[in-house]
């Protein structure tokens, strides 16, 4: 067996991770740096999990340093960024759409080792440009759909692009900003995989709001959600008004957008800001934030879940014995719990996303540019499993 | 003897003594054994049993020998006990000893051996012979003895006969003095008799005018005592004339003294024992009890009343009240001395109306008693609002102590309980009382703190310090507690009568004391400082930090020390045993809010200056190379390590978050040439002031490095400034 860690490093500062979203079947994680001195590369990781070998191929992104990073739902090649531009002592963060080259889609293995003679570049599909929106904080695109439609945010713009002729062309489909006082500002945002796909959480300020994509109105606020800023937020997969949102007051809390009075649940364990949080793919009791206390924490929050009372068999194929089996199971309190903390990062941790191939691998990446990927603990998983 | 010893061989033989050597290797040979055979292997087989008697039984062969106890003991073989040539054994066979001796010793040996057993034949001979000459004199002495002794006690045995004769005829004398007097001691009896019943007769005929004179001279106890006697011997001899008229006139004097005797008692004024012996006299002349009860009882309660209405005036607005001791000591001596005396009379006198007559006395006493109550506890609420426990403690106690009387007289008005009630209700307001003015110090502590805070400070003058606020606070919260500990502890104290209550014993202590006034006490504490928490919000609100902080550092002082010392003293004072609620402690302690200010008391001994190392990352296009190696060989920091409740600790954890924050800030920023050197201006300004604040300034170095060279990683153009600028720049400022 190897071991559940695995460590790689990029020699770079990098704060931008996503896996390979429309990719099932190999474990692959896109890295984005950051440097305002040298080129700015995408280090495409490959993890072949039965022989524990890494690749590594790398992609320049000559535009600038990556401050995000995602990838299409629908097409393996394609991804978006947000990079900072630096022009005339001015610093603008720009959004956009790239390609990078077929061969690297499916992560070619014969990669040379000196990859920086032979660093490919990617090819521009197409800005998510508009000059009256700059400071883009994140782009998401929409889950379950073709890849078409993406959701930028700009300081306090929400804007709705339909991406055309093979995505070399995005059209403002439609827009909604915050009113308000002061300097409003979007920090995060993502969209949900329930109802259609016809909803969007975004984080701004302490504040989280949910919107309409049809009519881009607001649908739901949860107001002072953190006692400072929120930093992140993602959607319950499995349940479709849970979502789980993280920040500043080091609390990561689980919300059910229909009653956003109280939080379900509140977590404390991490000692400083908690930058990420993610719910697996598939068991959505398993919950991964990161902080910038360098921590990892993977916690089992089985009470809030979809499968509060573990793994029941289908009604339909349960024999007596295994109905009387289910029932005992069901008899068990399931406690919420932190499964493990991870303490491989010697800086803050600014991004931990999970494997879309794999859901019991996930990938956490800390400043100075580590790359750790970890495996859920094998008794835990055959816990979730049997 | 001695050669039957040779036959066991032991080579520790001295070879001075050459015949023995040889018998020993003779009988070695004899045995079988070769000449290389351990010493103590016995050919004679298995050693014996008792080692102990086989050495006294050759004491004497070893004393022949010249061995010494120990060399004996060392050569633990030793001739078997069963062995026939044994001289001293049991077992002793002359034939097998003497073929023995014949087969194995040399003719040498023989003659020795003959020679020596003659000479010890013959001193055992003189030795039987001296020793029967010494103890034939005993013998003789004692048979003298017994015969002298045998002719002493035939003499006795005649003397018990004699003197057993003479006892039969003093017996016999006695008996016959007693018939002789019989007569005589009958007649004398009969006498005797008559002599008493004509005394009896001459003491009725002489009745009448008896009675006439004790009525005149007012003796009418004596008269009541006469009449009771006469009264059945002239009832059961009625028949008889002469006694007839006796008891006429008997009757009609006994009527004129009823009547003066009712008109004693109701004209009432000479007081209770009197008409108590008024009541007496009357029930013994046979007047009905029931009448009687109830005009003793509306007597009595005429002059108890009027003892109310007394100590009503007492309370009221127009005479100057007395204080509440001299009050419970008019009521205890006037009203319930009264009340003692009339149910003491009472039941003495209709002990015969059974349980109706104390059911009626229990009413009365109930009614009357409730009043009173109702007096005290007017006069007590007059008292509430006072300070002095002590003369209340003291006035309850009287009060108390004097209606214990009536409550044994009287069990079931139940006036004890009700007392121990009004003395609980009291006590119960008292540590009310005691917990608001409690709460009402601690306030005004609070108030004053504020007002010393926010005392315009004059210039060069320093306002009193934070730490000596504090002390002031706690010094004077505590001296509060210990004063109403010491105040309400007067209630148990041993010389008072309710302190053995059972309320006073355990209620009060525990849930009165303990938890009513301490614990709730500093619940309230709590509860008012958690309020200056809260109400600020994250609006900001009136409270001021400082107050803020010095209310954390009284919880926490609270919670390590404080609480436990005053629960321990309460627990000494009040007898509670301790743990009984020991969990109990400040649940909250507020976490500072401080500001540095605070504490410019920490003077700067040292010298400033002394830390000025550069900045300025000596070769900048490498930081991020440098920084990640730097960082291999530095310790990590924990910046979220715990912290502990003390000034350097807390600051120290306030100091490390706040530049970690202040790291994740300039990593999300881009910065500009200038924006980098204001950065390192920054960093060496914060080192300059900040070393003084925390535990290990290593800390401040290392996360001040990392500000800098992250900014310098987030500016595009890193053109440090020069270290000696920075200098000169912070140290003008």
């Amino acid at each position: 067996c190897f071991p559940d860690t695995v460590l790689i490093y990029t020699l770079s500062t990098a704060r931008a991770l996503t896996p390979q979203t429309a990719e099932t079947d190999a474990i692959r994680f896109l890295v984005g740096t950051q440097s305002l001195k040298y080129d700015n590369q995408i280090h495409i990781i490959d993890f072949d999990d039965e022989n524990n070998i890494i690749n590594k191929n790398v992609l320049l992104h000559q535009a600038g340093e990556i401050w995000h990073i995602s990838a299409s739902p629908a097409d393996r090649g394609v991804l978006a960024t947000c990079y900072n531009r630096t022009s005339d002592s001015k610093v603008l963060t720009c959004a956009a759409v790239w390609r990078m080259p077929k061969e690297l889609e499916s992560g070619s293995h014969e990669s040379p080792d000196d990859s920086s003679s032979t660093a490919q570049t990617l090819e521009l599909l197409c800005h998510l440009d508009n000059t009256a929106h700059s400071n883009m904080a994140c782009v998401v695109w929409e889950p379950m759909g073709d890849g078409k439609k993406i959701i930028s945010l700009a300081d306090n713009h929400i804007l709705l692009w339909d991406l055309q002729e093979s995505s070399s062309q995005a059209v403002l489909a439609s827009s909604a900003s915050l009113g308000g006082k002061g300097q409003l500002k979007f920090t995060s945002g993502r969209w949900s995989p329930h109802h259609n796909c016809t909803q969007v959480a975004t984080a701004n300020d302490t504040t989280l709001r949910g919107w309409d994509t049809r009519s881009m109105s607001q649908i739901y606020c949860i107001e002072n959600a953190h006692g400072q800023l929120v930093r992140d937020l993602d959607f319950n997969p499995n349940k479709q008004y849970y979502l789980a949102s993280c920040g500043d007051d080091c609390k990561v809390k689980f919300w059910d957008t229909r009653n956003v009075t109280e939080p379900v649940k509140t977590l404390e364990e991490h000692s400083h800001w908690v930058w990420n949080v993610r719910y697996n793919h598939s068991h959505d009791q398993l919950v991964l934030t990161g902080s910038s206390d360098s921590r990892v924490i993977l916690s089992n929050m089985v009470s809030i879940s979809s499968e509060p009372f573990g793994h029941l068999v289908d009604d339909d194929d349960i024999s007596d014995q295994e109905d009387h089996r289910s029932e005992e199971k069901s008899k068990e309190p399931l406690q919420d719990n932190v499964i493990a903390t991870y303490e491989e990062h010697e800086d803050s941790v600014y991004a931990v996303d999970w494997s879309s191939a794999d859901p019991w691998l996930f990938a956490s990446l800390s400043y100075d540019g580590r790359l750790v990927i970890n495996r859920v603990p094998r008794a835990l998983k055959y816990h979730i499993l049997l | 003897m001695a050669p039957g010893s040779a036959s066991s061989p032991s080579p520790s033989f001295p070879a001075s003594r050459p015949w023995a050597a040889v018998g020993a290797m003779a009988a070695a040979a004899a045995a079988g054994p070769s000449p290389g055979s351990r010493p103590g292997d016995s050919p004679e087989g298995p050693e014996g049993e008792a080692p102990e008697r086989r050495r006294k039984a050759h004491g004497m062969l070893k004393l022949y020998y010249g061995l010494s106890e120990g060399e004996a003991a060392g050569r633990p073989a030793g001739p078997d006990p069963l062995d026939p040539t044994d001289l001293n054994g049991a077992h002793f066979d002359p034939e097998v000893y003497l073929d023995k001796l014949r087969r194995e010793c040399p003719l040498a040996q023989l003659m020795d051996s003959e020679t020596d057993m003659v000479r010890q034949i013959r001193a055992l001979d003189s030795d039987m012979q001296t020793l029967v000459y010494e103890n034939y004199n005993k013998f003789i002495s004692a048979t003298d003895t017994i015969r002298k002794m045998k002719n002493d006690f035939r003499k006795m045995e005649d003397e018990m006969d004699r003197l057993a004769t003479n006892m039969a005829v003093i017996t016999d004398f006695s008996a016959r003095i007693s018939a002789t007097l019989q007569d005589r001691h009958e007649r004398i009896t009969k006498l005797a008799g008559v002599h008493a019943l004509l005394r009896k007769l001459q003491f009725l005929f002489e009745l009448p005018s008896r009675l006439t004179k004790c009525v005149e001279l007012g003796a009418y106890g004596q008269a009541v005592r006469y009449q009771g006697r006469a009264q059945a011997v002239l009832q059961q001899y009625q028949h008889l004339p002469s006694f007839r008229a006796i008891q006429d006139d008997c009757q009609v004097i006994t009527a004129r003294l009823a009547q003066q005797l009712r008109q004693r008692f109701r004209e009432g004024g000479s007081g209770a024992p009197e008409q108590a012996e008024c009541v007496e006299l009357l029930l013994a002349l046979g007047e009905p009890a029931e009448e009687l009860c109830e005009e003793f009882l509306a007597h009595a309660r005429g002059r108890l009343e009027e003892e109310l209405r007394s100590l009503e005036a007492e309370l009221g607005p127009s005479p100057p009240a007395p204080d509440v001791l001299e009050f419970t000591d008019h009521g205890g001596s006037g009203f319930v001395g009264g009340l003692c005396q009339v149910a003491a009379a009472y039941q003495e006198l209709f002990a015969a109306q059974g349980p109706a007559g104390a059911e009626r006395l229990a009413a009365f006493a109930r009614e009357l008693g409730s009043r009173y109550f109702a007096l005290v506890e007017r006069r007590l609420a007059q008292e509430q609002g006072g300070g002095d426990n002590s003369l209340l403690v003291r006035a309850l106690d009287r009060f108390h102590r004097r209606l214990r009387a009536p409550g044994a007289l009287l069990a079931a008005a139940g006036l004890a309980e009700a007392a121990t009630e009004i003395v609980e209700r009291v006590a119960r307001e008292r540590l009310g009382h005691h917990l608001q003015g409690l709460r009402a110090a601690f306030l005004g502590c609070l108030t004053d703190v504020r007002q010393a805070l926010a005392a315009p400070r004059v210039a060069g003058k320093e306002g009193p310090g934070l730490a000596e606020l504090l002390a002031n606070v706690a010094s004077s919260i505590l001296s509060h507690i210990k004063a109403s500990l010491a105040a309400v502890h007067l209630f148990t104290a041993k010389e008072v009568s309710f302190s053995n209550k059972p309320y006073f014993r355990g209620e009060f202590c525990s849930q009165g004391v303990r938890e009513g006034l301490i614990v709730g006490f500093i619940r309230s504490m709590c509860q008012t400082a958690q309020s200056f928490c809260d109400s600020p919000g994250e609006k900001g609100g009136a409270t001021p930090p400082a107050l803020l902080l010095l209310l954390s550092r009284l919880c926490l002082d609270y919670e390590t020390a404080t609480i436990s010392y005053i629960l321990t003293l309460t627990d000494e004072q009040f007898l509670v045993q301790v743990g009984l609620l020991y969990e109990e402690g400040v649940r909250k302690a507020q976490s500072s809010d401080s500001s540095k200010r605070t504490f410019s008391v920490y003077s700067s001994s040292r010298q400033q200056g002394r830390y000025a190392p550069s900045y300025t990352p000596s070769a900048p296009m490498d930081t991020n190379l440098l920084s990640n190696i730097q960082k291999l060989f530095s310790e990590r920091i924990d910046v979220f390590s715990p912290v502990e409740f003390n000034k350097v600790s807390v600051l120290t954890g306030i100091i490390k978050i706040s530049l970690k924050t202040l790291l994740e800030c300039v990593r999300l920023r881009t910065f500009g040439r200038f924006g980098l050197q204001q950065v390192q201006v920054d960093c060496h300004f914060l080192q300059l002031y900040l070393w003084r604040f925390v535990a290990d300034e290593e800390l401040v170095h290392l996360l001040l490095d990392e500000v800098v060279a992250s900014a310098a990683l987030r500016c595009p153009d890193p053109v440090p400034m020069e270290p000696s600028v920075v200098e000169v720049i912070c140290e003008r400022g």
